[in-house]
């Protein structure tokens, strides 16, 4: 038989029927919804008469229009009547559709890309779609994971199929050992500055490599997360040793001698001696640093011993003027050193680094210390579960002594649509993901950075190397 | 339902700026919306208006004859980051029905076409000539053809290339859930043989999550 890679073996247990081309229909294994991409989904299954042929396959949860704190208050605390509203209309058609809800003073509430791992609803070997570009987080499992539009979101509810083109494959191999202060987080900013924002556009991109092997789950979820960052549709990696024990035991996960036999089927989920990938590219983890974006584009990162780039120093006159717009949006002068760029705002949170060991990572750099005068410090658990775990092992308690606000999960200052956003010309140290203009809120601007990093620059009132604080 | 694209004739705006990101297009601030009517007065707001809500004179689609754009002409990677549906629907609310550009981000093409809007790619260098003509009023209007694969200029006529599969979707409008749901075998079967092969994927118990 051909060698196969990861993806090919998923694609092929999945494409049920080709319809042309180099297109397939394939079989979708769970569908995530939440409040903001899916009402119009909704009135379309409405409009043409039909229903969601797999409710038992299809969860829904409130996180990105919502309010981070008074969360026991429910739906009935979101203040702001449009958020209100959209939230209220995602509960409606759950209800409508027979979907299991999370609801938002419950217990399994969250972000849901944290939450679908944490429920045991991200299995290896599935396909995972929700209507955000971010659902190649899943991918960590070894699951073909990836957003899809609104149109594309009704169609899995009627269906629970999508018509697809296979998409090509780059691997991505990074070996060697992080260095200290070094984090997942720089890893797959390392990438993107690397390969660019378009540089995986068209592929979906296969994480291997020691350095890949030796990381726990959270980094492993962080990297695939920011794979749509570097242009591709999903991240994924093989499962192994640890993907199994980490699931074992969550509510939605098979248990038992089912446990047992998915495992035996897990380990097949490795890409073939021999499988050849599109595109390879390696990395070697000793050189990557602490990392942190200067522009408003992903790709626009450099190291915190890095320096602001000169928009003069750039030979093709589009580029040039990319650099000196982002430049300008920042208030950034060429040639600054990134190491003392003082915050006004620190942000840890959003599904990319949300979960519990990055609230760790963060608390370790936290205690003891204090957050600086005039600095805002948000740390946002990504789910109800994690927040709990964190108060269990005393790391609310950590965050605010020294300062930091304590919320409830929520998407938060990831994207300006809450409450809790960037004022205009506001500079923030951000464990999100995205940089554009605005996306914190209008005006607002965003420094990428690891959750050790974030709380670093807090505790010092300026973009600092964590190294120097551990 | 998707909505039909045969030909476009209109004016051509030229928005010279790489990885155009859905943010850009349409902003958070727009999307607590249940409805997918109405978006286009949010349609790359920032560029448009400023923090008062003015209108950015300079900025072209304030401009004669660009108010009245129904083609972008754009750099790289456009429609990058979030999945956002919404930022195809301003787009349409805007007027916009067409976009060139040298390459475009997955998720945003897809969308695209699921709304009628034609995403076309051309090379770079296409794409510097047809902003040259855009940025002129009297060599803005263009017309794209999508059965001919063709944009005709004030330069002339180019062809472009278009998955065939998508094309006959776009040229007939074609409703693709209908035509999923006539796979309805091909999909029970798929899984009855899950329930047996992989059972913990046909049954997430979700009832244990309450
Ligand atoms: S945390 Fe940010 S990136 Fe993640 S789902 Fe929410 S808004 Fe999207």
């Amino acid at each position: 038989m051909t060698p196969r890679t990861l993806y090919q073996k998923i694609w092929d247990a999945h494409a049920i029927a080709p319809l042309g081309g180099d297109e397939w229909l394939i079989y979708i294994d769970r569908h995530l919804l939440y409040e903001v991409t899916s009402p119009q989904a909704f009135d379309g299954l409405r409009a043409a008469g039909r229903t969601v042929r797999r409710p038992d396959l299809t969860f829904a949860v409130a996180d990105h229009n919502v309010p981070t704190e008074n969360r026991a208050g429910g739906l009935a605390a979101i203040a702001d009547p449009d958020s209100h509203l959209q939230v209220a209309t995602l509960e409606r058609n759950a209800r409508e559709f027979g979907l299991a809800y999370a609801d938002l003073a419950g217990p399994r509430h969250g972000i849901v890309h944290v939450v679908g791992p944490e429920l045991g609803l991200t299995l290896p070997g599935a396909t995972i779609v929700c209507g955000d570009s971010h659902t190649s987080t899943h991918g960590a499992f070894g699951a073909l994971a990836f957003g899809i539009g609104t149109s594309e979101a009704e169609h899995v509810l009627a269906t629970q199929t999508l018509p697809q083109k296979k998409s090509r494959t780059m691997l991505v191999r990074i070996e060697g050992t992080l260095g200290t202060g070094v984090t997942a987080k720089d890893v797959i900013l390392a990438i993107i500055g690397r390969i660019g924002t378009a540089g995986a556009t068209g592929h979906v991109i296969e994480y291997a490599g020691s350095a890949i092997e030796a990381m726990d789950m959270a980094g492993r979820m962080t990297i695939c997360n920011m794979s749509i960052e570097a242009g591709a549709r999903a991240g994924m990696i093989a499962p192994d040793d640890t993907a199994f024990a980490w699931l074992e035991g969550r509510p939605c996960a098979p248990r038992g001698a089912a446990f047992a036999e998915a495992i035996a089927q897990w380990r097949t989920l490795r890409s073939d001696e021999g499988a050849t990938h599109d595109v390879e590219i390696r990395l070697d983890a000793a050189a990557i640093a602490p990392m942190v974006t200067w522009g408003t584009s992903p790709e626009a990162v450099t190291t915190i011993a890095g320096t602001v780039p000169d928009p003069a120093a750039e030979p093709d006159p589009a580029r040039r003027g990319q650099i000196a717009h982002m430049l300008a949006y920042m208030d950034l002068e060429p040639g600054r050193p990134l190491a003392g760029l003082p915050i006004d705002v620190a942000f840890i949170g959003s599904c990319t680094n949300s979960r519990i060991e990055d609230l760790r990572a963060a608390a370790a750099i936290a205690r003891g210390r204090h957050v600086a005068p005039g600095v805002r410090a948000l740390v946002v658990p990504g789910s109800a579960a994690v927040k709990r775990q964190a108060e269990g092992e005393g790391l609310d308690v950590v965050f605010t002594r020294a300062g930091f606000q304590w919320r409830d999960a929520g998407c938060s200052m990831c994207l300006g649509l809450n409450p809790d956003r960037l004022a205009p010309g506001e500079r923030c140290a951000s464990t999100s993901n995205r940089n554009f203009e605005g996306r914190q809120g209008p005006g607002g601007r965003t420094h990428l950075v690891s959750p050790a990093m974030a709380a670093a620059a807090a505790i010092a009132g300026r973009l600092v190397d964590v190294r120097e604080m551990a | 339902m998707m909505r039909p694209f045969r030909t476009l004739t209109g004016i051509a705006a030229p928005l010279p700026i790489a990885n155009v990101d859905t943010d850009m297009i349409l902003s958070a601030a727009f999307l607590k919306t249940v409805s997918r009517e109405g978006l286009g007065k949010g349609f790359l707001h920032a560029l448009r208006f400023d923090a008062d809500g003015r209108e950015r004179p300079g900025f072209v689609l304030n401009r004669q004859p660009w108010r009245a754009a129904s083609i972008l002409i754009a750099l790289d990677n456009f429609g990058c980051g979030s999945s956002r549906e919404h930022a195809p629907w301003a787009m349409l609310d805007f007027g916009i029905g067409c976009v060139i550009a040298p390459s475009f981000a997955d998720i945003f093409h897809g969308n695209c076409l699921k709304n009628g809007i034609l995403p076309i790619r051309v090379p770079r260098a296409t794409i510097d000539a047809l902003m040259a003509a855009a940025a002129t009023a009297e060599t803005a209007t263009m017309t794209v053809d999508l059965e001919r694969g063709s944009i005709d200029w004030h330069g002339g006529t180019i062809g472009f290339d278009i998955d065939p599969q998508r094309r006959e979707r776009l040229l007939n409008g074609v409703d693709d859930i209908a035509a999923s749901l006539g796979f309805e075998d091909a999909i029970a079967g798929h899984e009855r043989r899950v329930e047996h092969e992989a059972p913990w994927l046909a049954d997430p118990r979700l009832e244990r999550i309450g």
